[in-house]
């Protein structure tokens, strides 16, 4: 009566799990399927700011919700002879260069940077791996830099360069100018009311609330403000999204 | 030999289209899941959860064998879960093994692109089915009423399942208790469920939506809900086939292909009309 019987019906299913895997493995090899894929991103990143306030805030949470520890993640101490060097001093001859599209280049000491006017806000931190810590941050407000620096309105994107390295790459990160501008958006140099350790990005680390850990550049060296990201590392706008295929737009 | 039971329309176009759809989408949801879980195998209740804050649900391993511990109990899952062989018979110690993750070797950014495009395949048709439920009075077949969730009705239909008694005749033509009630869970309460508990895992939503952390207790919690969602939605599956199965998987995947359904006969004993 049947023409499928059950267990060429279990069959079948379980022959069609068993392709699949190997079916979905041999797709992501094709860079058409994965650029097809990243449109996921691009759709998420229009729907996020489409449903969002530019100004939209991160939660505020308060001092009760702080984690016992906060994780530190990715370089815990930046290697080189240049960083050992800037750490020996307590960071007292470190500057942050602010330069590219800009109309007066920046040299910033953490003495200056710290006698701007000043933000402090309890956030979450989301790493991209799925835990979450919480955590009282203290900086300058980017926006704050950004005017004094005069950035150029034909820039579109902030780079930010950071001391450690990976093998020979350094680690760098790349926002637009909606984050750049966005309240929360802060140059941290203290956590949980002490200084920056230096596990936690020494002596200055991006704070960008909206998006996932990754990033929040640590160890901060230079900002660079610039037109396209195609010229910068790998073109793909941070390390993580250069070396390892991660999303550009971390928001989700 | 001609059948002469009736066939009989039994699903809408709807309902099929998007029946198989989610067969594949939701698939790719669940495995790319499990991957994006691979990168960080514990779970937490409240606003954060690392490493050193207390997990309520973790897959791990020691030197030697893979484990699943869920609150104060441990249970040993050497060779599937924590710690299991790749297709190459090198020691893996991610959470889920390969065969059951997208991709099957570790690779989070991948499994984060299958996962956030294939949401979007799930999202859209899902809120368009929805709207075509509500407007066309699906969900309404779909609703247990008050008689129905008497717990004599629901165990009635339970025993009437275990002793793989289905409806016959014209009841074989709606949705029994217990069908309304996994059916209406899984599009109602499920996969809604999965898709705000997953926002609330996102920042940037987070910001433009607060409410998301106060409905779920926050991002580790809404975590915690989305997998816990997740392994409902896979149960569902598996006694879902099993099912098919088992009712005649001719006649079912048919309906749910063509639409046509054969109706079987009314039974001589009619035991099953207990339950009506």
């Amino acid at each position: 009566m049947s023409i499928l019987t059950r267990r060429a019906v279990v069959g079948a299913g379980l022959a069609g799990a068993g392709l699949l895997l190997p079916g979905c493995d041999r797709l992501d090899q094709s860079p058409a399927f994965r650029e097809t894929l990243r449109l996921g991103e691009r759709v998420s990143m229009g729907a996020q700011r489409l449903v969002s306030d530019r100004t939209a805030l991160a939660r505020e949470f308060d001092g009760g919700d702080i984690s016992p520890v906060f994780r530190s993640n990715g370089t815990r101490v930046p290697g080189g002879t240049d960083y050992a060097a800037l750490m020996a001093d307590k960071f007292a001859n470190w500057r942050l260069r602010v330069d590219g599209m800009v109309a007066r280049p920046l040299s910033l000491s953490l003495a200056q940077l710290g006698a701007m006017p000043v933000r402090s806000q309890t956030t979450r931190h989301d790493c991209v791996e799925g835990w979450s810590a919480i955590g009282r941050w203290t900086g300058t407000p980017l926006k704050l830099v950004l005017d004094a620096t005069g950035v150029r309105n034909t820039a579109r994107y902030l780079v930010f360069h950071c001391a450690d390295l990976y093998g020979a790459s350094p680690y760098y990160e790349s926002i637009d100018m909606i984050d750049a501008l966005h309240p929360q958006t802060i140059l941290a140099w203290a956590l949980n009311g002490r200084m920056l350790p230096v596990e936690n990005g020494a002596p200055l680390r991006l704070r960008v609330e909206r998006q996932l850990g990754y990033k929040h550049a640590k160890y901060l060296m230079r900002i660079e403000a610039v037109a396209s990201l195609a010229g910068v590392y790998g073109g793909k706008g941070g390390y993580w999204e250069d070396s390892n295929d991660y999303e550009w737009y971390a928001g989700i | 030999m001609t059948d002469e039971r009736p066939l009989v329309k039994r699903h809408a176009w709807p309902v099929r289209v998007w029946h198989w759809w989610n067969a594949v989408v939701v698939i790719v949801m669940l495995m790319s899941g499990l991957m994006i879980f691979n990168a960080h195998g514990r779970l937490y209740w409240g606003q954060y959860g690392a490493n050193t804050d207390p997990a309520w649900l973790e897959i791990g391993s020691t030197a030697d064998s893979g484990y699943l511990k869920v609150g104060a109990v441990q249970v040993p899952t050497t060779g599937v879960l924590g710690y299991w062989q790749d297709s190459t018979g090198a020691v893996q110690r991610r959470a889920f093994p390969g065969w059951a993750t997208i991709p099957s070797g570790y690779s989070l950014s991948a499994a984060r692109r299958w996962h956030l495009f294939f949401a979007w395949l799930l999202v859209v048709p899902g809120v368009l089915f929805w709207l075509w439920s509500f407007v066309r009075g699906h969900v309404r077949q779909l609703t247990p009423t008050r008689n129905e969730l008497a717990p004599r009705h629901v165990l009635a239909d339970i025993r009437n399942h275990a002793r793989l008694r289905f409806p016959a005749g014209q009841a074989a033509l709606k949705y029994n208790i217990l069908q309304k009630l996994s059916y209406f869970g899984v599009i109602f309460v499920l996969l809604p469920g999965l898709v705000l508990t997953g926002l609330a895992m996102s920042p940037a939503m987070d910001a433009a939506w607060p409410w998301l952390l106060d409905v779920f207790g926050g991002r580790q919690s809404a975590r915690s809900l989305h997998f816990i969602a997740m392994a409902l939605l896979a149960a569902f599956i598996v006694v879902h086939l099993l099912m098919v199965v088992l009712a005649g998987p001719y006649n079912e995947i048919r309906s749910m292909v063509t639409g046509w359904f054969r109706l079987p006969p009314e039974r001589a004993d009619a035991k099953a009309e207990e339950v009506a």
